[in-house]
């Protein structure tokens, strides 16, 4: 079921943004509006929704409107037209205290420069969102303290967030970001300032806590190894405009267009593929060999995982969905054709 | 093409709305235009001999006209703001008079529990302010100790003369405190606001001191109540500019993130603005204190005691020697203020310094 849905969503950054949003209709690209109106525009006609439960990233080069998206899903941001519906709510019809409360309780967010409160220590950040919401200091101190251990930063609690480093300040904000408990994690270029190896390490811990949370996380990033590691469903923005939207074989297979194929064009494909993608039919023997007695492996296995057991055994391998039934067969054609795209 | 135009027709009204309010605008101005002619021309001290305007027109040269300013031409701000003055005075006077007396008996009292305490207590408290306030730092607490010690060793009269002048600069800057801070707020949280206050704030730095001394003596009468309503004046300014500036150059950022949680506009203020623009806040309370005791030397020409008064005093006797010590004897009382609420302000700092380390 669909938790965020923007449903031709529109953003135009200007002085008059609906007389210039009648031109972006009418079909005017980007760079047209900015020479002619002077105009920027934000998000053209990007309509998407959201699975609940699932990881959706959003991914697009610098000045592709995707920090402008994930801002209108809690309206930091107001759209110039389009609805914004969130678990069946039309964020655009709140009025303010009611926005507030919807803020407080459905959903949080993760910034890219991490958006700590300097003045305050790592428990009175990772608190924050409960004292908003006027919880008693016992109760939203004991509460913070959990998150700051689920994270992994025990005995930091008294510490001020510039004592910390980059990806420890980016842990407080994972943990404040789960204080509230909302169902929705917005996450803003959250790994992007961090080092390769830090982010790594934080995008393995994202992923573990995501198996035992099962929040919707809106992840956005430009970094196409993180969208593919983290996402269930990746939609690629180019200048404001959704260009592809599906999973990560879906769109290193098929690349919408050029801008997406020169971003998946570096890409280590073997990492993404699975078995079942570049299987054939099973049917009783392949050359002499029974397809029963060739090594087996699962649907889900990526051509990576597939390489060692291939070389290993110098044959074919036997493909099996979760009943263990033997649905098809990887041949070294197959793995071949895939590595060599 | 054909389309751009049709959507221009379509969606004319706001700019029919906006060149509607421009040339209403125009019109205003051109009605005040006339309305201060025809004003300074019935008020002018130097009107034309001829009542008639018209006639005055026909039968002046067109180059007596160019050349020198007509005389008639002559806005009469001058016997407005003498008659607005008056009239506030005469039916206001005793307001004023209550206000005075308040003011006064606030300084008066802050000045006599100052006296009153024994010198060395006096300088005691002061170190102790200075050592918690600069979060023990043992050379400005010695400093700023020595200063105050240096006042009364200059010449032993400087010292109830200077608690006296802390005093009036005390209720200064309390008031200053008490209508900047709340003005600076309003004025970061609305553009039109700031450009209301802004050009006010100048004027409140430009005019001359003595222009709003000598009214504020026939308000308030000579003494110390003048001169603390000058000094406010004075010494405002920069407080107001530095808390606006720090609110409003606190990390966007930080601000959607307490946006992200749903804090309101009070919440935001409170838990993460202000302690994060203190740092500013400070420098303008330090500015405020700096500009405050610069008013002092002037306050004393109408009245007012303290360090000023020896300063005037030794001038008008031709003494150097005697100004100079009381010009000195102000420089330490300076130094006393400034490394307080400076030594207290980079304290802050220290905290909400924003360094983002990598690693």
């Amino acid at each position: 079921m669909a938790i965020i849905e923007l449903n031709n969503v529109y953003k135009i950054f200007g002085p008059q943004p609906d007389q210039v949003l009648e031109l972006v209709r009418d079909g005017m690209g980007k760079e047209e509006v900015l020479d002619r109106t002077g105009h920027t525009v934000g998000l053209n006609n990007v309509s998407i929704a959201m699975e609940e439960g699932k990881t959706s990233v959003v991914m697009g080069l610098s000045g592709s409107g995707k920090s402008t998206l994930i801002r209108h899903v809690n309206r930091l941001i107001d759209p110039t037209a389009g609805d914004i519906l969130v678990d069946g709510t039309n964020v655009m019809g709140l009025d303010e205290a009611q926005l507030m409360a919807f803020r407080r309780h459905k959903m949080s967010m993760v910034f890219q420069r991490f958006g700590l409160f300097p003045h305050k220590t790592v428990v009175q950040n990772v608190a924050f969102g409960l004292e908003v919401q006027g919880v008693s200091l016992p109760e939203r101190t004991a509460k913070a303290i959990e998150n700051i251990e689920i994270v992994g930063l025990k005995g930091f609690e008294e510490q001020y967030p510039t004592q910390l480093s980059g990806g420890m300040q980016q842990r407080v904000g994972l943990a404040r970001a789960l204080t509230t408990n909302p169902d929705i994690l917005l996450m803003d270029e959250a790994f992007s300032a961090l080092d390769p190896l830090i982010r790594s390490g934080m995008q393995g811990q994202l992923i573990d806590l995501q198996k035992t949370l099962h929040k919707t996380i809106l992840f956005i990033t430009h970094d196409l190894d993180e969208a593919l590691r983290l996402g269930d469903q990746i939609a690629i923005l180019n200048h404001g405009e959704l260009v592809q939207n599906g999973t990560a074989e879906e769109i290193i297979l098929n690349p919408a267009d050029d801008y997406v194929a020169d971003f998946v064009k570096d890409i280590n494909k073997g990492k993404v593929i699975r078995a079942q993608t570049i299987m054939e039919q099973a049917s009783g023997y392949v050359g002499d060999v029974a397809v029963e007695s060739l090594p087996k492996v699962d649907v889900d296995q990526v051509v990576n995982d597939l390489l060692p057991i291939m070389l290993e055994s110098h044959s074919p391998l036997a493909v099996t969905d979760t009943s263990g039934d033997i649905v098809g067969v990887v041949t070294n054609k197959g793995v071949t054709a895939t590595l060599r795209q | 093409m054909c389309r751009l135009r049709v959507y221009r027709m379509r969606n004319n009204e706001p700019e029919k709305n906006a060149t509607l309010r421009r040339s209403l605008y125009s019109v205003l101005g051109l009605v005040l235009m006339v309305l201060l002619f025809w004003a300074s021309y019935a008020n002018s001290k130097f009107a034309p001999k001829s009542k008639d305007f018209w006639e005055y027109i026909a039968t002046t040269s067109i180059d007596k006209w160019l050349n020198n300013w007509p005389k008639w031409l002559d806005m009469p701000l001058q016997p407005w703001a003498n008659s607005g003055l008056d009239w506030l005075v005469i039916n206001y006077g005793i307001y004023f008079d209550m206000v005075n007396d308040f003011i006064l008996s606030l300084v008066v009292s802050i000045k006599d529990i100052l006296t009153y305490v024994p010198w060395p207590l006096v300088i005691l408290g002061v170190c102790l302010l200075t050592w918690f306030a600069s979060g023990k730092k043992r050379g400005t607490t010695l400093l700023v100790t020595l200063c105050m010690f240096f006042i009364g060793f200059l010449s032993p009269k400087f010292w109830d003369k200077a608690l006296e002048t802390t005093s009036i600069m005390l209720i200064a800057i309390f008031i200053c405190l008490l209508v900047g801070i709340p003005t600076a707020i309003w004025m970061s949280r609305s553009v039109r606001v700031r450009n209301a206050i802004l050009p006010v704030l100048d004027l409140m730095q430009t005019i001359p001191s003595f222009c709003y001394l000598i009214p504020g003596i026939m308000l308030f009468g000579l003494g110390a109540v003048p001169a603390i309503i000058a000094t406010v004046i004075y010494a405002m300014p920069p407080l107001i500019r530095l808390t606006d500036l720090g609110i409003r150059l606190v990390d966007e950022e930080i601000i959607e993130a307490a946006d992200s949680f749903g804090a309101s506009s009070k919440q935001k203020l409170w838990a993460i603005q202000i302690p994060l623009a203190m740092p500013n806040i400070m420098q303008g309370i330090n500015q405020c204190t700096m500009m405050a005791l610069a008013m002092v030397v002037i306050a004393s020409m109408i009245g007012t005691r303290g360090l000023g008064d020896e300063v005037l005093l030794g001038l008008q006797q031709l003494n150097v020697g005697r100004a100079l010590e009381a010009g000195i004897a102000i420089v330490l009382l300076a130094i006393v203020l400034d490394r307080i609420t400076q030594a207290y302000g980079d304290r802050i700092q220290e905290r909400t310094h924003q360094v983002t380390k990598t690693d």
